[in-house]
């Protein structure tokens, strides 16, 4: 049994008292939410910390998804569960059941969250790429009260975001705009695995069916989950096509910075980042097309 | 045209419901007696065990692969409150224990004194109160290293320039381990100098591990009034070990007790002695309580015996029309820090030498060349039959290069160049005799239940349109059950097996064995053998083993040797009871022995089957009042020690059916169908349990699985996040079959089973997903196939991963 350095342990009731507790406590405490990252650190002592402050009771608080007419609002301790489970959220973005369906497994799913995932900011990870890819924005509070960062603001680089010693991310917003659609695709080495790498788009359709808009999001492909500007500008304006995806799929390999280890070669990584765009540019033209025929 | 049946594959198959729920006085389907304790989680293994006093130990293992230990501090770790002892390798040199031989007649430390030679080497080690505090305190454990080069690349190892790993050995100059050869090199080369066609393809079998689930651990617990230690031990040998200690640690050998209580999955993991076994022996005579050693997952991965890490080229003659004429390989093989293999002392490349396979040769040769690396020792693991599995894979793979190069379809070069039946006993080129085989019907059958020349023309048609599906065959002899006394050894211990029966008055029974299950079923199994044969229901029969106290003497289980050697112990021990139940109830029916009849369970006399007597009439008066007839003691048991004649030969014929995602590269395992033959069938539910086992093993080895190491020798598969194992999700349906060919030497005929499909599937697998990369020029790459690695052999540069 891998077990880790001693730690002090602190469940709170509410927001206030976890921003409180930090703090207090500084840089050696840490907020623990399903702890499906933190732990196995800490069990492994590649991290230790002297405080966890367990936020799993601010679940009512924090775990919810709600739709308003031009927004999605989630909270941080919403589980990937909940996540994969929520018929609004799949109707409004089926990204995320794409993502849900191929992120670890069920025990790890049942107790991981959104706000955990971001803040582990961990580059392979998958939901991070999903909010990229959907422009989200991210609340965090802290003594001061609350601000609002874009994704682009969040991560600062592996392992690193926006939120403060004395800060939570407490909620993730995701915009709402119409005639659009995403997809989202990963290859792994074995069900449950990290990403080799991952990929998301979102696509938003003009009246005239020529390309509004158009996002994506690769994991595992460099330093941070990253949203690629260049592709909205290559695709806007022009109608989809097998040759506007491998467009936008070359312009992702470019833009992708992977490096060699046990999960494949930077080659490899770099054609997958071209093969998935592609392939989930098509998938979410599909999905809006597919909307389309049955509002008609 | 084609003759096979019409059978329909879509991917809705589902496996049909079989029931197992049989209640056979004998052989035959039937529910494991030992599953109502694993099924409620009431199965008891090392880490249960809880004894009074009981304090916990944990080992300080080496961050560096190679370093000289320039000083060890260990002041502050027992100023830990909680802990009771903190031993280095200095305290154990002392004591003169810290080295200990291993499996293979090398030595390797039990704690580090001079250098470490591998990352996860142990170095020191605490006893504490509790696992947490023991964990804590190996933190406060200063050790000062002063770095050296490590020799990582097993292919420069023997370079002039490398630095020497085993400078504790007398005059070592090198990194060499050992050489050995087998078969005829000059007649070898003479074949190959006027064969039409030479094949030759460089294979890698890189390292893996055999990753149980329940890692290895023990409870030592040594009574210093009456001199007695009781040790619970994660082993699948525990007689064997119990005799290493006694020689090794000097305690006298009837005053150990090993215990191995249920063991949650061996593969060869739990063969060698570990250096934290003996830690917690020490532990326990050092404080006077029991101490218990439980390895967390990395340690199992990165310290304990790992498997393969063989370097190939293999090298294949034939003539133009495909009739394969000779096999010649030469290896290069990587064992690590210390020659730990667990083989039989005349095999230091275990049984290799049946790399010829199942066809019929006129030579083979092979030349191997073992070196140390620093790297974890080990080497015969994971259910690979004492390196069949490389042998299987190494020939499987040359085969279908074969077959490439002479456009010839796998399964007809197979099928053409098989040992044929009559030709059993087979002596092989490189001195094997096989008891028995008929290898077509297995293969014909295989290619019936795959619909082989369908999925042929489905293979053709996808081509056609760009799509990437391969069919993959393999076929393999294994050879299980050591072994012979005459050739066999570990350590100077013949490798025979023992077995007590005793019939308790009331007709119920015990069956002592020596070996000892990790998981497959011999609770069961065994049962059913001694109920075959002496006609007492397997229900009444209680199988006791793992107690070295309550066991007769023997080698343990591993190298699928179980059934091949203690179930023939187990065969003819219950017919020496039931011989003497005959006499009893010749007594009995007052009637000449010559007169009586056996039906299973009782004996009846010739022409009256009214008058008879059950075994539970006669294991009564076997203990009751009355007379027993003249010469004939009273009780109803017996017990022998089985020497096997020969090992028995088991077959199997394995259809694999891929397909690959042409722009990500990932394989899919859609199909597989294994046939296997591994003689008279004790009960199926079990063969087929362990061939689903093993399957899944072929497809983590094929896909995913690799111990790999950096260039500093840094262990990177650590963890099961690192090193990968299937799951449900990553494997098919399995479609399996059989065929019977008694093993003629086997008193019921049986062979192994346990290791077969993990040595038959990889190339199975292998094969499946090369041929679907023919369309890009491919004849060969090396596992594992992860996606990354498919691409770039699909980009024209496969690469061998070490
Ligand atoms: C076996 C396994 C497989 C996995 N596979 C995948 C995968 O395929 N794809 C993938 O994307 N992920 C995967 N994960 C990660 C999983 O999704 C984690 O659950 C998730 O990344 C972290 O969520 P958590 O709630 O468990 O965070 P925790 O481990 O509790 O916390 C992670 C970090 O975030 C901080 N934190 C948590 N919540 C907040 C908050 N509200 N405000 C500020 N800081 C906070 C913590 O202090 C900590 O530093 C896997 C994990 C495991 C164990």
């Amino acid at each position: 049994m891998q077990v880790p350095a001693p730690f002090e342990y602190q469940r709170v009731s509410s927001v206030d008292q976890a921003i409180g507790l930090l703090d207090r406590l500084g840089d050696t405490a840490r907020l623990v939410a399903g702890g499906h990252s933190l732990i196995p650190m800490m069990k492994l002592r590649l991290a230790n910390f002297e405080y966890l402050i367990d936020i799993n009771d601010l679940h009512e608080e924090l775990g919810y998804i709600t739709e308003e007419p031009r927004t999605i609002r989630i909270g941080a301790m919403t589980r990937h569960r909940e996540l994969l489970e929520s018929r609004a959220l799949a109707d409004a973005f089926p990204i995320f059941r794409d993502a849900e369906r191929v992120i670890a497994d069920p025990v790890v799913r049942n107790r991981g969250t959104l706000g955990g995932s971001l803040c582990q900011a961990d580059p392979s990870e998958d939901l991070s790429a999903v909010c990229t890819t959907l422009d989200a924005q991210c609340v965090i509070r802290g003594l001061d009260g609350e601000r609002v960062v874009s994704m682009e603001e969040f991560h600062r680089g592996p392992y690193e975001t926006a939120v403060g010693d004395a800060e939570i991310l407490t909620e993730v917003r995701f915009p709402i705009r119409p005639n659009g659609s995403s997809a989202y695709e990963k290859v792994e080495r074995r069900a449950g695995d990290w990403a080799v790498v991952s990929a998301g788009a979102a696509v938003w359709l003009a009246e005239d069916g020529t390309v509004a808009d158009a996002r994506v999001g690769l994991a595992a492909v460099g330093p941070n989950t990253a949203g690629i500007p260049g592709i909205a500008d290559a695709m806007r304006g022009h109608a989809p096509s097998e040759e506007l995806y491998a467009r936008a799929g070359a312009i992702a390999a470019n833009a992708a910075d992977p490096v060699t280890d046990r999960r494949g070669s930077a080659e490899y990584k770099r054609h997958l980042a071209k093969e998935l765009t592609v392939r989930v540019l098509r998938e979410s033209v599909a999905r809006i097309r597919e909307q389309h025929r049955q509002g008609a | 045209m084609t003759t096979t049946p019409e059978r329909v594959h879509d991917d809705s198959r589902v496996t049909a419901f079989e029931d197992n729920d049989h209640k056979p006085v004998g052989h035959g389907r039937m529910l494991r007696k030992e599953d109502p304790r694993f099924v409620r989680g009431r199965g008891r293994y090392v880490d249960d065990v809880q004894l009074p006093g009981m304090l916990h130990l944990a080992i300080l293992r080496s961050p560096m692969a190679h370093a000289r230990i320039l000083s060890v501090d260990t002041s502050l770790a027992e100023a830990h409150p909680k802990v009771r002892l903190v031993v280095t390798g200095a305290m154990l040199a002392e004591k003169g224990l810290a080295w200990m031989p291993t499996l293979s007649n090398d030595v390797q430390a039990v704690l580090a004194t001079d250098k470490v030679r591998f990352q996860g080497q142990e170095v020191a080690f605490v006893v504490a109160e509790d696992r947490y505090a023991a964990r804590d305190a190996l933190e406060l454990i200063d050790v000062d290293y002063e770095p050296l080069d490590p020799v990582v690349d097993v292919r420069t190892a023997l370079a002039p320039e490398a630095p020497v790993i085993r400078d504790d050995l007398e005059g070592k100059a090198d990194n060499h381990c050992f050489d050995w050869e087998t078969g005829d090199a000059a007649a070898t080369d003479a074949v190959f100098a006027r064969a039409d066609v030479v094949v030759s393809e460089d294979i890698v079998y890189p390292r893996v591990h055999p990753a149980p689930m329940e890692t290895c651990g023990a409870v030592a617990d040594y009574d210093d009034i009456d001199g007695k230690l009781t040790l619970w031990s994660t082993t699948q040998a525990p007689h064997a070990h119990r005799t290493l200690y006694a020689i090794v640690a000097g305690l006298p050998e009837h005053k150990i007790r090993v215990i191995a209580p249920d063991i949650g999955g061996g593969f060869g993991n739990k063969v060698p002695i570990y250096p934290g076994y003996v830690c917690a022996i020490v532990g326990s005579l050092l404080t006077g309580k029991p101490v218990k050693w439980m390895e967390d997952r990395s340690e199992n991965l990165i310290s304990t015996g790992f498997a393969r890490d063989y370097i190939m080229r293999g090298e294949i003659a034939a003539t133009s029309d495909g009739r394969i004429l000779a096999i010649r390989t030469h290896v290069l093989a990587d064992h690590g820090a210390f020659n730990g293999t667990a083989a039989p002392v005349k095999y230091p490349a275990g049984f290799f030498g049946v790399f010829t396979g199942s066809y019929d040769i006129e030579a083979a040769y092979c030349k191997m060349t073992a070196v140390y690396t620093n790297k974890a020792p080990g080497g015969v693991a994971y259910a690979c039959s004492f390196r069949i599995t490389e042998a299987v894979y190494l020939v499987e793979r040359i085969v279908d290069c074969l077959a490439y190069e002479l456009k010839m379809d796998p399964a007809a070069l197979r099928l053409k160049n098989f040992i044929r039946p009559e030709q059993f006993p087979y002596a092989t080129k490189t001195g094997w005799t096989y008891d028995s085989g008929n290898y077509e019907p297995t293969m014909r059958l295989s290619m019936e239940l795959a619909g082989y020349d369908q999925l042929r023309a489905e293979q053709a048609e996808k081509r056609a349109r760009g799509e990437l599906m391969g069919i993959g065959i393999s076929f393999f002899t294994e050879a299980v059950g050591a072994g012979p006394r005459k050739d066999m050894d570990i350590l100077g211990l013949g490798m025979a097996d023992g077995c007590e029966l005793r019939v308790h008055p009331t007709g119920k029974a015990v069956v002592r064995l020596s070996v000892q299950t990790q998981g497959q079923g011999h609770e069961t199994t065994f049962a059913q053998i001694v109920a075959e044969e002496i006609g007492i229901p397997p229900q009444d029969i209680e199988v006791v083993h793992g107690d070295t106290d309550q066991t007769p003497f023997g080698l343990g289980t591993y190298g699928s040797r179980s059934t091949p050697v203690s179930g023939a112990a187990a065969a003819l021990v219950a017919r020496k009871v039931r011989d003497k139940a005959r006499l009893i109830a010749s007594a009995m029916l007052e009637v000449s022995v010559a007169d009586l009849e056996w039906t299973k369970g009782a004996f009846h006399v010739k022409g009256d089957p009214s008058a008879s007597v059950t075994i539970q009439d006669i294991a009564m008066r076997a203990h009751g009042a009355g007379d027993l007839p003249d010469g004939v003691e009273g009780g109803l048991e017996a017990q022998i020690c089985y020497n096997p004649e020969n090992l028995t030969y088991p077959h199997g014929a394995y259809i694999c059916v891929v397909d690959i995602d042409p722009g990500t590269a990932k394989v899919t395992v859609r199909r597989f169908v294994a046939v296997d033959d591994c003689g008279t069938r004790i009960n199926p539910m079990i063969i087929e349990g362990q061939v689903h086992g093993g399957l899944t093993d072929g497809v983590g080895m094929a896909l995913m699985e690799m111990i790999s190491f950096d260039e500093d020798g840094n262990c990177l598969g650590g963890s099961l996040m690192d090193y990968l194992i299937p799951t449900a999700l990553e494997v098919p349906d399995w479609e399996t079959g059989f065929t019977v060919t008694p093993s003629p030497h086997h008193p019921i005929g049986a062979k192994g089973v346990g290791e077969s499909a993990t040595v038959g599937s990889p190339p199975a697998i292998v094969n499946a997903v090369v041929d679907a990369l023919k369309p890009f020029g491919i004849r060969h790459a090396d596992m594992p196939l992860t996606p990354s690695r498919v691409w770039e052999a699909m980009q024209g540069r496969p690469t061998p991963p070490i």
